[in-house]
């Protein structure tokens, strides 16, 4: 079975297709010769541009969810779509929150199992190959899928870098998900939007992270100032996540975000596999860590065996100084 | 109120995992833990059936060799009873395959709720809870900061790529619960020794009526061609601070052009 038709999920947020459905769609180019994208909720459609100059062809669109959750309801629209003749080869979509809600649901009604975690995509004869990270990102494993077409692959973000491939806005094609039945019940009755100033963390040059050797909550504010005066974002270890310091947005790492900024500052960070797994693809790393064996400098272009309480504030008057 | 909580059990995260050289899949020898992730489970379930004023909570597992270490320490924490799914024809499981029987296992209790992680620590993909609400033709909030019920309903505030949600359910419904969604207690000794006598009802595959064609490795439909080292990446300059390596880092952005 020779890939050609490929879809791609992408998530739409505050009306901008993010950078996970971009990036899948450049990859999808180079292994199908149809690609859509499919995307949800009110106004979504309205990201058809980025979308179609990234390489989709047309916009499947599921706008009306129904004040509900993207889950059953693109789910439905997409088996619907499928059984009624109309079958990609394969579906592609990222880690979010909603694509994997999307993907799960997919899977069951479709019975076909979901590939997850993958770090690589090649095309390999007529099928995809598809690369996971094990033990903490030491080995890595290569996998074919077996099934019945589409095969449902849910990719780690910042495996393939978004690049335009020029082309114009994509035709939006309207879903409708019909009669979702119980499955439909969980109703959005309101949408909170944390306060962010500067870039998110997928699209930032310079990540700034910090971690248990900040000492407490109150030691991140220097990890907030540095990373906005190098016009950065501020990321977490999972050790200061869980204990309450910053929100679960700010983790970096296996079960955070993946990274992959231009320059990486790991402060107090000691660089745990399930860390360096979500940084370790960053053009630089910069550490700054007052144990001079811990493994972080082992990935560290530039290493600095420091008291992070010494080293930030004169880091950040320096900076200051140069602006 | 009645809850299900989906507790994995897991070699311990800290041990260093191995391949089986066969099959190129993950060994799962040796004495299980309960997964970190579900501890979170245990514990919102816990609170929201004492806060319901009654109702207990039971777990559902699938984990090989009958194993129950993890299930005890649950169940040591104040679970009622628990389920486990254990078989041979297992081995090999994806989530699709974990789903369904866990679905099936769920479909034989009584429950207003069933409560799972966000994903598990050692498979980390995050869709199992999606593929068993739809199994169970039920609702599901995923990624839950906070959760509570009330009226027959489930309120929970749901992690977006943007903040939160805040989304409401009606009852029966799934839910996954985020790490630090509460602070799990530790079982007290009353509690352990409660546990070694809680009933685990053990189920094997035909025992749900499912055939071993639609889990185990045969249903994951998969094959793995095989595993190499990752790229290694190098250490570069390391420097001690003696009150001046600040500069060295300045001098490094600014070759980088970022400031
Ligand atoms: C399944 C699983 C998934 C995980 N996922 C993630 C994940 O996504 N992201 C993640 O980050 N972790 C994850 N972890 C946790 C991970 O294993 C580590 O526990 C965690 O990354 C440690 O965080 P830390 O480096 O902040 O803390 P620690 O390991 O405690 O390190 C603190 C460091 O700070 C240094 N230090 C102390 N004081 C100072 C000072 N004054 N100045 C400078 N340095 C100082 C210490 O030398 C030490 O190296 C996961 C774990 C598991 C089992
Ligand atoms: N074998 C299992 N037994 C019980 N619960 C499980 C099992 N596998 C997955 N789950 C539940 O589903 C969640 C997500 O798992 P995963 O899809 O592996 O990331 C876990 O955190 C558990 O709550």
């Amino acid at each position: 079975m020779a890939i050609e038709k490929i879809w791609v999920l992408a998530d739409v947020v505050d009306g901008k297709a993010s950078s996970g459905g971009l990036e899948l769609l450049t990859a999808a180019r180079g292994f199908g010769s149809t690609v859509d994208a499919v995307v949800w909720g009110q106004g979504a459609a309205s990201s058809a541009a980025a979308l179609g100059s990234h390489g989709a062809g047309r916009v499947l669109a599921v706008s009306d969810l129904g004040g509900g959750l993207a889950g059953p309801p693109v789910a439905a629209a997409l088996a619907e779509r499928i059984n009624g003749g109309e079958a990609p080869d394969a579906i592609l979509a990222s880690s979010s929150y909603d694509c994997r809600d999307i993907i799960g649901r997919l899977s069951a009604k479709l019975d076909r199992p979901v590939i997850s975690n993958i770090v690589g995509i090649e095309k390999e004869g007529d099928g995809l190959v598809t690369q996971h990270a094990i033990f903490g990102g030491t080995q890595i494993a290569r996998a074919r899928f077996t099934g019945q077409a589409p095969g449902l692959f849910i990719v780690r973000p910042k495996t393939f870098a978004a690049e335009e491939s020029g082309g114009g806005s994509a035709e939006v094609v309207e879903l409708s998900a019909g009669d979702l039945g119980a499955t439909g019940g969980a109703k959005v009755l309101d949408r909170h939007v944390e306060e962010r100033e500067g870039p998110t963390l997928d699209e930032a040059a310079v990540v700034v992270s910090g971690g248990r050797g900040l000492g407490g909550a109150e030691g991140y504010a220097m990890i907030e100032e540095l990373a906005k005066l190098l016009n950065g974002a501020a990321g977490a270890s999972r050790a200061i996540v869980d204990a309450g310091w910053v929100p679960y947005s700010h983790q970096v790492g296996q079960t955070g975000k993946t990274v992959k900024p231009t320059v990486y500052i790991a402060c107090g960070i000691s660089g745990a596999t399930q860390h360096m797994v979500g940084m370790k693809g960053s053009k630089n790393i910069v550490a700054i860590n007052k144990d001079a064996e811990a493994p972080i400098f082992s990935i560290a272009d530039l290493g600095v065996v420091g008291d992070v309480h010494k080293v930030l504030p004169k880091l950040i008057d320096a900076v200051k100084a140069k602006k | 109120m009645n809850v299900v909580v989906c507790v994995k059990q897991i070699p311990d995260p800290a041990a260093p995992g191995q391949l089986d050289p066969g099959t190129k899949t993950l060994k799962r020898e040796g004495k299980l833990i309960l997964d970190d992730s579900d501890a979170y489970g245990v514990e919102m379930a816990l609170r929201l059936a004492e806060k319901a004023g009654g109702g207990e909570v039971t777990l559902v597992s699938m984990a090989p060799n009958g194993e129950t270490s993890g299930l005890r320490t649950a169940l040591a924490m104040g679970a009622a009873k628990a389920i486990l799914v254990s078989d041979d024809t297992l081995a090999g499981s994806d989530a699709l395959g974990t789903a369904k029987v866990l679905a099936a296992a769920i479909k034989r209790t009584e429950f207003d709720l069933v409560v799972a992680a966000t994903e598990s620590t050692d498979g980390y993909t995050g869709t199992t809870p999606a593929q068993m609400a739809e199994l169970l033709g039920l609702p599901a909030v995923t990624f839950a900061k906070s959760v509570d019920v009330g009226d027959g309903k489930v309120k929970v505030n749901r992690q977006t790529e943007a903040g939160y949600d805040e989304v409401e359910c009606p009852l029966p419904a799934l839910v996954t619960v985020t790490a630090g969604v509460v602070e799990p207690r530790y079982p007290s000794f009353k509690g352990i020794m409660a546990a070694r006598s809680k009933p685990v009802e053990q189920l094997t595959v035909s025992d749900l009526g499912l055939s071993a064609d639609e889990v185990g490795a045969k249903g994951a439909r998969q094959e793995v061609v095989d595993v190499a080292p990752a790229e290694e990446r190098k250490a570069g300059e390391k420097i001690t601070d003696e009150g001046d390596a600040h500069e060295r880092v300045v001098a490094f952005l600014a070759e980088l052009k970022l400031i």
